[in-house]
């Protein structure tokens, strides 16, 4: 029992050290540092521009999730969060559309990554196919709007880009659907099996999706869809920008083109935002804990009166959904898609989002794809540039064959690793999860092992004399 | 009547693990059903609740046939259990174990959920509340906020008591609520089975290896053996049935024909 109390303890220690004002005004001073910096600093050649640029940006993404950890009220923290992410964000988005574009890949993998997290951290449900229902949003929103000779183009079935919201919840059902279709056949498998299936199963979409394109070219194969669609940019988002880049002196060549990627900001960070809402609802209600119970003790649950497939099913149609929608986002921002953007390293990368960040918790789930996408667009880049930068200067020679950039699946190889060595729970863990790894090093025994009686104890010592 | 079972039969493979049993149970009863290790207690159990679906046989609840039904509609039939080895959420809250008890009473939708009308927040408030007292009924007040999987070995069979009395059945099932508890435990899990008939009105049944339990607390006892049902009655008429001696301790010493000596015997 000391392992329990002294654990929260340890916790609320952490929590309180957040909490402090000098901790909350350190994290304030480095974000105002970091966005300055990167709205500002425009000298790229500078030799150590890369490095500080490295360290600038994890920093400038992360501090909004610090704002919702920290112990201030609610409506100071709503305040906060709409100036970092409806003030700040923009300006430097239009002075630099890199970060904007981090901004949008962050937002859309951190909404993938919460679809997942109902199957794999809520339900326990290992699904390795997630990519799939990521890809029927996208193909759906594509296969309507792209100018490519497919079956939809030629009779004219397609749609115009005012369509676009009422695609997304078309690939909300969509999406749905297909994760129902999917749920149907692996309703009695668990674990291993499950995984096994799912991973079948996300290939199986991307085969189908690589070779509808004969005898009737449904989706043009494996060229791929260019051309998809986009929303009609509102007017007001082109006079956003140049008011902006007038107001900061900033040279925007192209405002069409970044007012463009800030209405996908907006829509990215509202779909995520809506989904953050539906996914803290679902865990905080009975189905929510029905899915808990589920992932705990499939027989326990259904002896207390937990309709499996029903609830099974449900976990997978609602991660189906947020997949589905972010999928018609992801088509329309990109612009093309082919099978290999679905591919099976997308489902794993997902997974190791939800997994860095710490299964079942929101805002871990959050954290985690945060760093997996950051540490992809941006960090190793950057330490290729730093490297680059060194070798230009004559300080140190690293072969081009060694840039960090080329190693990104080594790196979060090794990511992984060292998280199951150091934090198996993940970042953030789910408290619960917490506790359980920590009962589990301290006290080994902590479920006692079930021992019958024996049963000669029927007749009982007593009976003798009382007869 | 409260549930009548008739002509019961499984068999798993070449193994016949329950063969023609049939048992009625009183309303407002606490019964056991005992038998050595391997006479399908527990299966029958598993056969109730629809774990198992039985070969031939019927199973009648409350005047319904239980037949074909899945164990969570068994649940919400009216029969809840408990199982042999302890089968909690571990890493769920106690209180959030026994809130999951109550899944088959509750107004469940996905648009309720998201949506959160007001009727949400009075259910959840309803649940939470249940829940509490439920815990204080089985003597764990407090302990809600703990990890299930933390608690000591009496307070999770507590647990699972509480979490099976959230769905307002009408038949509780205990499958040995005692084992692996010491004398004084056992008093007070007696006496928490008899408030569940007294004050809470739930018809008891319980599988049991603990003797004292089983004496001390049971009006009507069935003994399985190999699959069958060898004896039943009142703990009196079982204490002195032949059958059941020798079903527990084997021909020789039932045949001597006391009890006695067949105490003797097997401490020898």
């Amino acid at each position: 029992m000391t392992t329990i109390t002294a654990r929260p303890q340890q916790a609320a220690n952490w929590k309180d050290q957040l909490n402090r004002p000098s901790v909350a005004l350190i994290v304030g001073l480095a974000y105002i540092v970091c966005a300055v910096f990167l709205a500002e600093v425009t000298d790229r050649s500078s030799l150590w521009y890369p490095l500080a640029n490295m360290i600038a940006v994890p920093i400038f993404f992360i501090a909004p999730l610090v704002v919702v950890s920290l112990n201030i009220t609610r409506w100071l923290k709503i305040a906060l969060l709409v100036i970092m992410l409806g003030l700040i964000m923009p300006i430097i988005g239009v002075a630099n559309p890199t970060y904007l574009e981090i901004a949008i890949q962050v937002s859309i993998f951190a909404g993938l990554a919460l679809g997942l997290n109902i199957v794999v951290g809520f339900a326990g449900l290992l699904d390795l196919g997630y990519v799939a229902f990521f890809a029927v949003g996208a193909y759906l929103w594509a296969v309507f709007t792209s100018p490519v000779d497919t079956v939809f183009m030629i009779n004219g079935w397609t749609l115009p880009g005012e369509a676009f919201f009422i695609m997304i919840a078309i690939g909300v059902f969509g999406a749905a659907f297909v994760g129902i279709l999917l749920g149907l056949p692996v309703l009695r498998l668990r674990g291993d099996y499950l995984a096994i299936v799912t991973l079948g199963f996300g290939e199986v979409v991307r085969m189908l999706v690589r070779n509808l394109d004969s005898p009737i070219n449904f989706t043009n194969g494996a060229q791929g869809l260019y051309g998809v669609g986009s929303p009609p940019l509102p007017g007001f988002a082109i006079g956003f920008t140049t008011t902006i880049a007038s107001a900061f002196g900033i040279r925007v060549d192209n405002p069409d083109a970044i007012a463009g990627q800030l209405m996908f900001y907006v829509i990215a960070i509202i779909t995520l935002l809506v989904i953050i809402l539906v996914c803290s609802r679902l865990k905080d209600s009975p189905i929510g804990r029905a899915w808990t119970a589920i992932r705990e003790d499939e027989v326990a649950a259904l002896a207390m009166g937990v309709p499996l497939v029903r609830m099974k099913l449900l976990a997978f149609a609602s991660g189906a959904a947020f997949a589905g929608a972010i999928g018609v986002i992801y088509a329309s921002k990109q612009t093309f898609i082919d099978p290999e953007s679905f591919v099976l390293l997308q489902s794993i990368s997902i997974l190791a989002m939800v997994i860095v960040g710490g299964m079942g918790n929101i805002k871990g789930v959050i954290l985690g794809a945060m760093i997996i996408t950051i540490v992809d667009l941006s960090t190793l880049s950057n330490l290729s540039l730093q490297f680059n930068n060194f070798r230009n200067a004559g300080m140190l020679d690293i072969p081009p064959a060694l840039e960090p950039a080329k190693y990104q699946p080594l790196v979060f190889g090794l990511i992984l690793v060292l998280m199951m060595l150091f934090r198996p729970a993940g970042l953030l863990p789910e408290k619960s999860r917490k506790l359980e790894l920590q009962a589990e090093k301290e006290d080994p025994l902590a479920l006692p092992t079930e021992e019958p009686l024996e049963d000669a104890v029927l007749v009982d010592t007593s009976t003798p004399e009382e007869r | 009547m409260l549930l009548e079972v008739n002509n019961l039969v499984k068999s798993f493979g070449g193994i016949r693990a329950v063969r023609d049993v049939s048992i009625g149970i009183q309303e407002n009863s606490i019964s056991a059903i005992i038998g050595p290790n391997g006479a399908g207690k527990t299966t029958f159990f598993n056969l109730l609740t629809g774990i198992y679906k039985p070969d031939s046989g019927t199973v009648t609840f409350d005047g319904k046939s239980l037949l074909g039904l899945r164990p969570d509609q068994v649940n919400k039939a009216g029969i809840s259990r408990t199982f042999q080895s302890i089968r909690l959420f571990g890493n769920m809250t106690v209180l959030e174990n026994v809130m999951v008890g109550m899944h088959t009473r509750l107004n469940i939708s996905l648009w309720r959920t998201i949506i959160r009308p007001p009727s949400f927040g009075r259910q959840e408030e309803h649940v939470r509340q249940r829940a509490t007292d439920l815990l204080r009924f089985v003597g764990l007040a407090g302990k809600g906020d703990e990890l299930s999987r933390n608690l000591p070995y009496g307070d999770q069979r507590r647990i699972e008591i509480a979490r099976a009395l959230a769905s307002d059945p009408k038949l509780i099932l205990l499958d040995e609520p005692t084992a692996g508890m010491n004398p004084q435990e056992s008093e007070e899990a007696m006496s928490l089975f008899r408030k569940i008939r007294d004050e809470v009105g739930v018809t008891v049944v319980l599988i049991e290896h603990d003797m004292r339990v089983v004496m001390g607390i049971s009006e009507h006892i069935d003994v399985l053996d190999y699959g069958q049902k060898i004896a039943e009655g009142t703990p009196d008429e079982i204490r002195s049935n032949p059958q059941v001696i020798e079903a527990y301790l084997g021909k020789r010493a039932s045949g001597t024909g006391s009890n006695a000596e067949a105490n003797d015997d097997s401490a020898a």
